[in-house]
């Protein structure tokens, strides 16, 4: 069959893709495909339609404008001795930018496609698009949650094979403009940089503006994350700042010394003297920071009630695992930090937004929240670098009962604490919401294989189907955050390894590695989508909104924190998936809805851990929608319902 | 009908430098089906039954088929996959039959056309 079959790659030079410009109203010319499938015979034919867009790009290409179409097609046989699917991320680590989209297939021998995606997802941020002869919804279901851009049924015909450099388009598009907000602050050299690198790279051809764009913007996130004062083990591309712990501890130091009225980003800045930080994420950071205190300032007290012992019990043990996780991922590297990042900022942010692609589901805000916690207290900082598929594992197998209780619990201990004393019980309970949503989070990075890139002060209005970018805006403080938010989340979950997080929907997105913690992000985008519209209110209901979400999603999953803020509509908005799971949600919620100043200050106490703009804003708009993010998303921990702590 | 608009699609696809593609897809097919059907058949005899392992070949199975447009082949499959969820060994094993035998009605068709199609170049 054919083996790596490779044809001549005609990379692009370095035109300046403007995101605006389409090049091409046909196949964009040098569009780099791998296609993944144990069937021969559709190999075959894939092989030739996508060849025959090319001969057709040919056409065009004699006026010497446009480059042709590349294409590798790994032939997958089953007589072929080695692991098949393992072949194809293989080739794809070894061709960082090798190739522009995936198409895979769901059914292998050798590997789940699934877990490819997932893989694909988090290791590079590349568009995977899925196929099967299998039409039933849930599998559908099952690849836009893992973060699929698009799902192809077999026979696969050449319309649809026509219409696959959109998503390619998109997303690089998404992130090129990502990245032109991160490195609007300063590293403009770097992008310069990459631009020169670019044309060196690329064979003799002219490039077409997409082409040129997508190898620069994909440059320039890895000069970006190369440049991270990091320790970034995956060596993706992340545009995101990570605000570890010691990071944030440095920020806040700043901004006690200068006094939280007279905290300026560039004094700030300065003060923190770190280098590679733009000024631009320190402002970001330092909004959503002063969101957090706003919102411990404006928890009521009666929160601190909650938090029961048991919820110290439980967040000891996840906050060491977390800490834990975190830290075997960042080893892993294979998580891009990236996407720790944007847990974080999902958890910040409420998993707002950070839908990178239509399939990923928002992940409840309410598990990045925990987890910026989490992070943010936990000194591991790694959370942010979670690298490989583990990232989530924090909470792996802790029942986390993020009920309302834990959540006061966190929220008051991270008013306490918020920058110096993370107590155990603190970081545990932190953890322990933060579960959900790194997992998520995860997720939506990796399926989506996008960056959580910080937009910072974008009003983040990602549709759910920016597959690109998780990022959550918190500056933005727009409900669309909730996209991005989703979608890190999405990927997040898609991510093997990703820690439980409880909800089921982490389950189903994550092809069963998980510990089912995926938080239903699809839920909870809808639900923060429905949420933001109304409720942006700050004081305290944004922490539910990511949660209910998730929640919600679940339908089954015992989410019972749907803790509907008085007066929230949200709720009942959740996406149409978790109708009945809402509505039990939201007598759940309603519970809960006191809690809800926790998940304020959760969320907010994650913004401050997740220096993800995107993230947080997106979480503190999910928060503000949504009421108390009780995660009780499927663990399988068992996080139950029973979790309300009524 | 035998065969469904994939197979125009298919054909659509032939061109100049190709001038062979449907027939070496086709070719391809076969050998790829030989293998799952054989497979099929030695999970047909094996016991106990795994009904899982069944519907996973046979949809393999569909899956080609479907790409080359061999269209009654694959509702066979369809039915086939049918009878294996609900773990009904009698009706596995009497589609199967089916399944083969639209197969191996398809495999002589399309040798006949292509015989057809080289005498008419």
């Amino acid at each position: 069959m054919n083996l790596g079959m490779k044809p001549s790659s005609f990379t692009t030079s370095s035109n300046s893709w403007k995101s605006t410009d389409v090049v091409l109203d046909q196949f964009p010319v040098g569009l780099r495909v791998l296609v993944v499938d144990d069937d021969p015979t559709c190999l075959r034919i894939l092989e030739k339609m996508l060849r025959n867009c090319l001969y057709e790009v040919d056409l065009i290409s004699e006026i010497g404008i446009f480059c042709s179409l590349v294409f590798e097609i790994l032939s997958f046989v089953s007589f072929t001795k080695c692991n098949r699917a393992e072949i194809a991320l293989r080739l794809l680590r070894d061709n960082r930018n090798g190739y522009d989209v995936v198409i895979s297939d769901v059914h292998m021998p050798d590997m789940d496609g699934f877990k490819l995606l997932e893989h694909i997802g988090l290791e590079m941020d590349l568009p995977v698009i899925m196929m099967s002869a299998d039409d039933s919804k849930d599998v559908v279901m099952k690849g836009v949650t893992h973060g699929a851009c698009d799902y192809l049924i077999k026979p696969v015909r050449m319309e649809a094979l026509k219409n696959i450099w959109q998503h390619v388009v998109r997303k690089k598009k998404h992130e090129w403009k990502e990245k032109e907000y991160q490195q609007s602050g300063g590293s403009v050299e770097e992008g310069e940089r990459q631009q020169q690198k670019q044309p060196s790279e690329d064979v003799d051809y002219s490039s077409s503006a997409n082409e040129g764009n997508w190898k620069n913007s994909k440059k320039r996130k890895d000069e970006e994350d190369e440049s991270e004062d990091r320790d970034d083990t995956s060596s993706l591309k992340k545009p995101r700042v990570v605000w570890s712990v010691e990071l944030h501890q440095q920020f806040v130091t700043a901004v006690n010394q200068l006094g939280i009225d007279k905290a300026v980003p560039k004094k700030i800045l300065e003060l923190m003297n770190v280098p590679g930080l733009t000024r631009e994420n320190v402002a970001s950071h330092l909004q959503k920071y002063r969101l957090y205190l706003r919102r411990l300032s404006g928890v009521s007290p009666h929160q601190n009630g909650f938090m029961g012992p048991t919820d110290a019990a439980t967040f000891g043990p996840i906050s060491s695992i977390n800490g834990f996780d975190l830290q075997a991922l960042a080893a892993s590297g294979q998580l891009p930090p990236q996407s720790l990042a944007t847990i974080q900022a999902a958890a910040l942010g409420g998993g707002r937004g950070a839908t990178t692609s239509k399939s990923s589901s928002p992940i409840p805000p309410l598990v990045v929240d925990q987890r910026n916690i989490f992070s943010f207290e936990n000194h591991p900082r790694q959370q942010n670098i979670i690298n490989g598929g583990k990232q989530v594992n924090l909470l792996h197998g802790i029942p986390t009962n993020m009920d309302s209780k834990q959540l006061v619990n966190l929220h008051q201990s991270a008013a306490q604490s918020f920058t110096n004393n993370m107590s155990q019980s603190n970081n545990s309970l932190l953890a322990h919401m933060v579960q959900p949503h790194p997992r998520t989070h995860i997720l939506n990075n990796e399926i989506n294989g996008t960056h959580v890139s910080v937009v910072h002060g974008t009003a983040y209005n990602n549709s759910v189907s920016n597959p690109s970018t998780a990022t959550v805006d918190f500056s933005s403080r727009s409900q669309s955050t909730e996209l991005p938010v989703n979608n890190s989340f999405a990927h997040v979950s898609s991510n093997s390894g990703m820690s439980n997080l409880t909800s089921k929907l982490q389950e189903e997105v994550n092809s069963g590695t998980r510990g089912g913690f995926v938080p239903n992000y699809d839920v909870f985008n809808d639900l923060n989508q429905n949420q933001n519209r109304g409720a942006h209110d700050w004081g305290g209901l944004q922490s539910s909104v990511g949660s209910s979400n998730i929640q919600q999603r679940l339908g089954g999953v015992s989410s019972s924190v749907l803790v509907r803020p008085n007066g929230f509509s949200t709720n009942q908005k959740s996406g149409p998936l978790n109708s009945s799971s809402l509505t039990t949600d939201n007598s759940l919620s309603r519970i809960k809805t006191e809690k809800l100043p926790d998940m304020g200050f959760q969320n907010g106490l994650y913004h401050e851990q997740f220096g993800q703009e995107d993230l947080m804003s997106a979480l503190l708009k999910q928060q503000e929608g949504m009421g108390p993010v009780e995660n009780e998303f499927g663990f399988d921990g068992g996080y139950h319902l029973d979790n309300l702590p009524v | 009908g035998y065969l469904d608009e994939q197979f125009i699609q298919l054909e659509d696809l032939q061109d100049e430098a190709n001038p062979n593609f449907v027939e070496e897809v086709v070719k391809l097919f076969y050998t790829d089906s030989a293998r799952l059907l054989r497979k099929i058949d030695l999970a047909l005899d094996d016991r106990p039954f795994d009904f899982e392992k069944l519907d996973d070949v046979m949809h393999q199975f569909m899956g080609s088929s479907s790409s080359i447009g061999a269209k009654r082949v694959q509702r066979k499959c369809t039915e086939f996959q049918e009878y294996s969820k609900d773990g009904n060994f009698e009706g596995c094993t009497r589609t199967f039959q089916e399944v083969k035998h639209e197969y191996a009605t398809l495999k002589k068709k399309l040798e006949n056309y292509f015989q057809l199609a080289k005498v008419a170049r």
